[in-house]
């Protein structure tokens, strides 16, 4: 059974191919550089060299850095080298449009889409893959989906003006501020300190023949905390959008922490979208984003999906979620709760900001509402800038 | 020492590592590059660690990371009790500043902690770093300089090099995501739960006395187990003192007494909603397809 590649009769040798290999993970969002290819080669020194699975393992201790990547590395592996022995036209590659764009690990489940999208998990260089039709490529699904999803597509650049993303940002940027964590174990030299700082004060009591008059001390210092936003774009939320997300735009420009998702029938991650120089191309790009904006909304779902996904890798117990929404949801409330308690256990603590709220009378007996309730670190009202302002003297106390 | 060689004196020592993790080590090895171990909890990664000093006959030196680990401790500390003393004393018996600093600034005064331990042993041991996620960026980036150099710097003492060259071996639950950097500079294996055979094999070599019968039953209902929708999934120990409860109980057949088994579970589910969730006819029900 020969399923081993068959390289091309001018292939210059194992190196080039090997090169061809990690430039092939890179074309589908591996990052890695010329140290991996040179530890590659090395590595293979190291494996028996007729033993495809043997090279496999050692291939991927050396390639992979993420889950994600150690999942989606056999079928790349398989395409490069066990290519049911088909000719691979060329193996020391050219730079292809794909590698332009900068994957990191914090968005690799992004990076995965996308690379499936582009149709980048198989082997890039087979002829097959040559003649694809554009319009073909272009998928018959995102055309249904949008039928169903996004009953209105909206621009968000008609919404939200960048002057309003500046003033936002000034209140993001208070906002952040005012979110201090004080429970570092570790401890700096500080002018006035609950602890002595021991090896200050020896080496300053050297001077004075071991006598230490001056004692330094130490303290806990000040750390800022994490802001995640999730902010709600399903259709009763559409006349708020403007004001959350001129936010989530400011607080993603003031904050270089922060992290920022959309959610309406589903969950986009929109950090990077946002931390485009450029305000208002961050607006279109995330308008491509959102697509399905407003449309229903199933917050539990969305939740859920971020605590399996996101949540477990940028939430912690420094980290404050912060949930923009009016609490109308599709869902059965008990998903909402559930998925809350779950968030909650990841030491988090959980701010809803529910633009209704501000309203005279108003009580959460929005079912959703209610069930989320109990789960909640602070619950207000908001629904201008103003108001998300105002909020910074209840921040401090949390 | 080949890949296989070295799984087989693993499994001597009582761990079944797969060929993916197997090949991981022997590369970290031979290429001496530090081994990022990343899984979820209760699937064997620090126990690769203590194997391996098994193995190649070492020290283990074991840096557990907390949130706000410092390098005092993780790297070195002066002993500053006895230091102040010592000054002291010298100026009762007149010795003078300069003598009196080098002796205060020298080895006997200097406390190591575990990243310097690992660099100053003659023979390399197998310095294990738990849980590196757990600490923060900061502790991260330092680690990353004593990873690429084996060298500290103290500004008393000058710097000291590695002697040996340690082996290192991280491990990380997905607490914090990780920075590319130090995910480049090491060597990456993802350790999963064991698959049947695998477990099987595991429990065998920790408990020889296991009739076929249980062990096959327990494997079954513990694999069957972590398909469940749980809160925390029972790991490789949690299956072993399940599997040793079971043996303490007299229990040779899983399905014959629901009562037990349910009493049993605690061994596997540290949750309440959990121990909720899996009721007796769910117990039942896993119970009956592994048999």
């Amino acid at each position: 059974m020969s399923r081993v590649t068959k390289f091309a009769a001018r292939d210059p040798g194992p190196i080039a191919r090997l090169v061809g290999f990690v430039a092939h993970l890179r074309d589908n969002g591996f990052r890695l550089g010329v140290a991996e290819s040179e530890l590659g080669l090395e590595a293979l020194t190291q494996a028996p060299a007729a033993d495809a699975e043997a090279t496999r393992h050692a291939l991927r201790a050396v390639c992979t850095g993420s889950v994600e990547e150690v999942e989606r590395f056999d079928d790349l592996f398989d395409a490069y080298w066990l290519n049911g022995g088909r000719v691979a036209t060329k193996s020391v590659p050219t730079q292809s449009a794909a590698s332009d764009h900068v994957h990191s690990s914090r968005n690799a489940a992004e990076a995965d889409s996308n690379a499936e999208r582009d149709g980048g998990t198989g082997a890039p260089r087979t002829p097959e893959g040559a003649g694809e039709d554009p319009a073909e490529a272009d998928g018959t699904g995102r055309l249904l989906a949008s039928l169903t999803q996004a009953r209105m597509k909206q621009d968000l650049r008609d919404l939200v003006r960048p002057e309003e993303i500046a003033e936002a940002q000034l209140v993001a940027q208070r906002l952040g501020a005012a979110l201090r964590d004080r429970r570092s174990r570790r401890r700096r030299q500080q002018q006035k300190g609950d602890r002595l700082h021991f090896r200050k004060i020896i080496r300053n009591s050297l001077a004075t023949g071991g006598e230490p008059l001056h004692l330094s001390r130490m303290q806990r210092p000040d750390r800022p905390l994490k802001i995640v936003t999730l902010c709600d774009v399903s259709g009763s939320m559409t006349i708020y959008a403007q004001v959350f997300l001129a936010f989530v735009a400011g607080l993603m420009r003031a904050d270089p922490t922060a992290d920022a998702y959309l959610f309406h029938t589903r969950l986009v991650r929109i950090a990077e979208a946002l931390r485009d120089r450029d305000a208002l191309r961050a607006l279109g790009r995330l308008s491509v984003l959102a697509d399905g904006f407003g449309g229903g909304s199933r917050i539990g779902a969305s939740l859920a999906q971020f605590n399996q996904t996101y949540a477990r890798r940028f939430v912690d117990g420094r980290t404050v979620v912060l949930i923009l929404s009016d609490g109308y949801d599709t869902d059965n409330p008990e998903l909402l709760g559930a998925a809350l308690a779950r968030l909650k256990k990841r030491g988090c603590k959980i701010i809803w900001l529910n633009p209704l709220k501000g309203w005279a009378g108003y009580e959460p007996v929005t079912r959703g509402m209610a069930a989320a309730l109990p789960h909640l670190d602070m619950f207000r009202a908001a629904n201008t800038l103003a108001d998300l302002a105002a909020l910074e003297q209840e921040l401090t106390r949390l | 020492m080949t890949w296989t060689t070295l799984q087989t004196a693993m499994a001597e020592q009582g761990y079944i590592a797969n060929d993916d993790l197997a090949m991981a080590v022997h590369l970290a090895l031979s290429l001496s590059r530090p081994l990022l171990l990343e899984g979820a909890a209760g699937v064997g990664k620090t126990e690769v660690a203590r194997v391996l000093s098994q193995v190649r006959q070492t020290e283990l030196i074991r840096l557990q990371c907390y949130e706000g680990l410092d390098a005092a401790q993780a790297i070195y500390e002066w002993n500053y009790q006895r230091q102040l003393l010592s000054i002291r004393a010298a100026a009762e018996d007149g010795e003078t500043g300069r003598s009196v600093e080098e002796r205060i600034f020298s080895d006997e005064f200097l406390l190591e902690r575990p990243l310097l331990k690992a660099i100053r042993r003659e023979k390399p041991p197998v310095l294990l770093i738990d849980e590196i996620d757990r600490a923060d960026e900061e502790f991260e980036a330092y680690l990353l300089e004593v990873l690429s150099d084996f060298q500290v710097t103290i500004p008393e003492l000058g710097t000291l090099k590695a002697k040996s060259r340690p082996i290192v071996i991280l491990t990380a639950n997905g607490t914090r995501d990780l920075s590319d950097a130090l995910r480049r500079r090491c060597l990456y294996a993802h350790v999963s739960y064991p698959d049947r055979s695998t477990e099987l094999a595991i429990l065998k070599a920790r408990c020889g006395e296991i009739e076929d019968k249980l062990a096959g039953q327990i494997i079954g209902f513990v694999q069957s187990l972590r398909q469940e929708d749980l809160e925390k999934k029972p790991g490789i120990a949690e299956m072993l003192d399940f599997a040793a409860a079971l043996m303490g109980l007299g229990i040779a057949d899983l399905t014959q007494d629901p009562v037990v088994l349910q009493a049993s579970l605690a061994t596997l589910l540290k949750t309440e909603s959990d121990r909720f969730n899996i009721t007796t006819e769910v117990a039942q029900r896993l119970a009956g397809k592994a048999a």
